[in-house]
């Protein structure tokens, strides 16, 4: 015989407060819990969104990121010479050769930050099929103008459409905004590359980053390009390299959000323990009389269990309807291994639903069970006797 | 002293209760205490710089160099006594995930300017003597395991190729603060290589260090060394070192920013579990409150009653996550040395520990003191049975 679920319902509800102070406890801890995977897929959704799978990224040889890059011109020309390389319907290559440097820029909320600018080729924006213009026109070629991500604008200073910068890059101006949804794009400034590389007195390209006609193709075309003694260079493919980028940040809010959910966790399963304790204490006379009309021991078992699991379910649910209001926030920091700014926003998955809501009914299991024992190997006499 | 001995009763009657909730606010105890630590450490660099030095960097941004020529130039600026330059070097040992500072440096003046990094001369005359030499913090050293002697090759992600090195002298930091994990080596070997290989890079340097005989004076050395290169082809940015450094450090404003509203929402935590126990803690005497009330105590008694004993719960509490808080501090800083070269925990933090334990314990007694002593007698006593 089984104890019906209405009456774990119901007990739950006899003892509002404590209910709902313990649960609160976990709903607390799902929220942390929740917000560090968010972070964290966001953080990656941002990455992975930024490359396309069969784009091609060249960099020299031992460098780890854009910046730290160079590729001489006559190299570059010789890239332009791979077969593999995909055309558009005008017949021309798909492939940029691109200048990426950092500009300190003040930031609208006072102190400033690096601020990555991309001097484009005429097929770069072919190649980021994610970037789309939103305000204003492309920069032109030949002419100091500029475009700019969409989550710069709303964080740094005078980079509005129509506002000229200062600086090395005085005279610029700013002749649109693109927005690239979640991706790295929406946090750079794009101009002419020649322009660039003039303005800043750099001679050499950073990248160049062409589209296959076969993401198959990839290893044939990296052997051609990494065993070339004139080289010098490696090819990635563009998913890859961005992923990369961010290992150092992803590992950074793992560790730190498994220490603190791991403490976290243990707090709030000990705050169920101690109200899963109390609630059989205080209903040891309810508990002998159920034993006495001959409810088994795995059922009075079972439903203090499941009490308490609804707890951990109660709190989930709190937890994670408060975590999906943080997918409004958007987390703007430097990536430490490019040290340029980078935008990310907070995501909540399904999965991230599910393992959530998981770690709840765990933690909800976890501070029940011991009570829930207790409460099973009482002896009906003394139970009935109990005051 | 009756109600002392009362509160210590009450607080041990439920053992299992009791220590459960201590056990709890420990933990919580020990979360805060380590994210309190995180964000110390976080602007703890700040705190090694000294006013005494200036930096001089490339104003567009730090990955444009300076030519090596402003040198004299800085030098001549009245109230500087002493410039260093280097470069940040940005190379990788064996893999990415070996990550620790390493720049090229005129080691005889920057080992002047930086009297922090406390080096046995003899090492010292080695490390200058020897243009292939390194020097490098102890805790880099032990957590490589390199001997004095050894040769290190470090793979170049700025300067291409691998460079090889040779450990000559090992620093400790004068005080805790400072960085023991970097990685420091002669920038005329950098720069003799890159006229080799790279024309086009030599003789530019990344950074001034400038030593000046008045702090006071900083503003001033600052705007001339700014106004003497205005216009050039490379226009400089001036900063005091703290300045410099705080730069780098609002880099992770946002994930400090999260890390202190968490710290928050663990105090939440706790005052949630704290509070359940003492109300049902409070719910179960009740029929005891109205006899107290019957033998006269009054409100107040009771009250202190009720948050005593909240108070030595939370108290000893605290105490237990103080306890832990070293020992954890010490696994984290082995799991994130890469991150955090400097972990310390800070008296302040433990101060903090033991006022969040004051003001959970008051806080979580609130309600059923409340409760308690405005229960009528005839009520409290009925509820029996």
């Amino acid at each position: 015989m089984v104890i019906p679920l209405s009456y774990s319902f119901r007990s739950l509800w006899t003892r509002r407060l404590t209910t709902f102070l313990t649960a609160m406890g976990m709903a607390l801890v799902v929220f942390v819990f929740a917000d560090v995977l968010m972070l964290a897929a966001g953080l990656q959704k941002t990455l992975v969104q930024t490359g396309s799978y069969d784009n091609v990224v060249c960099l020299r040889k031992g460098s780890t990121s854009e910046v730290d890059s160079a590729i001489e011109k006559d190299k570059a020309a010789v890239i332009e010479t791979l077969p593999g390389i995909a055309t558009d319907d005008k017949g021309e290559q798909l492939l940029a050769k691109e200048v990426v440097i950092l500009i300190t820029l003040p930031k609208q909320q006072g102190g400033s930050s690096n601020v990555t600018v991309r001097g484009i080729g005429r097929k770069s924006l072919d190649l980021r099929h994610q970037a789309r213009l939103v305000q204003g026109r492309m920069p032109n070629f030949g002419v100091p103008e500029m475009v700019v991500g969409s989550s710069l604008v709303k964080r740094f200073e005078g980079l509005a459409v129509g506002s000229t910068l200062s600086g090395n890059l005085k005279n610029w101006r700013v002749v649109g905004i693109m927005e690239a949804g979640n991706t790295a794009f929406s946090s750079e400034i794009w101009a002419d590359a020649d322009q660039v590389m003039q303005a800043f007195r750099r001679p050499v390209y950073s990248v160049v980053i062409f589209k296959l006609t076969d993401a198959d193709l990839f290893d044939r075309v990296r052997g051609l390009i990494e065993n070339d003694p004139r080289l010098t260079l490696q090819a990635k493919p563009e998913i890859k390299f961005y992923l990369e980028q961010s290992e150092m940040m992803a590992k950074f809010l793992k560790i730190l959000g498994i220490t603190l959910t791991v403490i976290f966790s243990l707090g709030a399963i000990l705050g169920a323990m101690i109200t899963m304790y109390a609630a059989v204490a205080n209903r040891t006379r309810e508990i002998g009389t159920l034993r006495a009309l001959g409810f088994q021991r795995r059922a009075i078992l079972m439903s203090f269990l499941i009490e308490s699991i609804l707890l951990g379910f109660i709190g989930g649910l709190i937890g994670l309807f408060f975590a999906a209001f943080m997918q409004l926030v958007t987390i703007s920091t430097v990536n430490f291994q490019t040290f340029s700014e980078l935008a990310f926003k907070f995501t909540l998955t399904p999965a991230i639903i599910i393992e959530s809501m998981s770690f709840a009914l765990a933690m909800g299991l976890a501070g029940g069970i011991l009570p829930a024992f207790r409460a099973s190997r009482m002896n009906i006499v003394d139970a009935i006797r109990a005051g | 002293m009756i109600i002392f001995k009362m509160i210590l009763k009450n607080a041990f009657r439920h053992k299992a209760r009791t220590g459960l909730t201590v056990l709890a606010m420990g933990i919580a105890v020990l979360a805060f205490g380590l994210l309190r630590t995180v964000i110390t450490t976080w602007f703890s660099s700040i705190e090694a710089t000294s006013a005494n030095r200036l930096v001089v960097r490339n104003a567009i941004s730090l990955i444009f160099p300076l030519p090596l020529s402003y040198y004299e130039k800085i030098r001549h600026v009245e109230g500087v006594r002493l410039v260093s330059y280097g470069n940040w070097f940005g190379g990788v040992y064996i893999n990415e995930k070996n990550f620790f500072a390493n720049f090229a440096v005129e080691p005889r003046s920057y080992l002047q300017l930086y009297p922090e990094f406390v080096i046995p001369e003899d090492q010292k005359e080695d490390f200058l003597r020897d243009r292939r030499g390194f020097l490098a913090g102890r805790k880099l050293v032990e957590r490589f395991g390199w001997r004095i002697g050894d040769v290190v090759t470090l793979k170049g992600t700025i300067y291409p190729g691998n460079w090889d090195f040779v450990l000559r002298a090992i620093y400790r930091g004068r005080t805790q603060n400072i960085d023991e994990t970097q990685f420091i080596f002669n920038w005329q070997y950098l720069n003799e290589t890159l006229k080799d290989t790279m024309p086009s890079m030599a003789d530019q340097v990344g950074f001034f260090v400038i030593g000046i005989t008045n702090p006071n004076k900083a503003a001033d050395i600052t705007d001339e060394i700014d106004a003497m290169f205005k216009n050039s082809p490379a226009e400089t940015l001036t900063e005091t070192e703290k300045a410099f450094v705080m730069g780098f450090i609002s880099m992770g404003d946002a994930i400090i920013k999260v890390i202190q509203v968490v710290s928050f929402v663990i105090i939440v935590i706790i005052l949630a579990v704290v509070a359940n126990t003492m109300a049902m803690t409070t719910r179960e005497r009740i029929g005891e409150y109205a006899v107290l009330k019957t033998l006269g105590y009054s409100w107040v008694s009771i009250t202190i009653l009720i948050m005593g004993e909240t108070l030595v719960i939370t108290l000893m509490g605290a105490i237990l996550g103080i306890v832990l808080t070293y020992p954890a501090a010490l696994g984290f800083k082995q799991a994130l040395s890469t991150f955090f070269p400097v972990f310390n925990v800070a008296p302040a933090t433990i101060l903090l520990d033991l006022c969040i334990a004051l003001v959970v314990g008051v806080a979580a007694s609130l309600i059923p003191a409340r409760k308690a002593s405005s229960i009528r007698i005839a009520e409290g006593l009925r509820r029996i049975g």
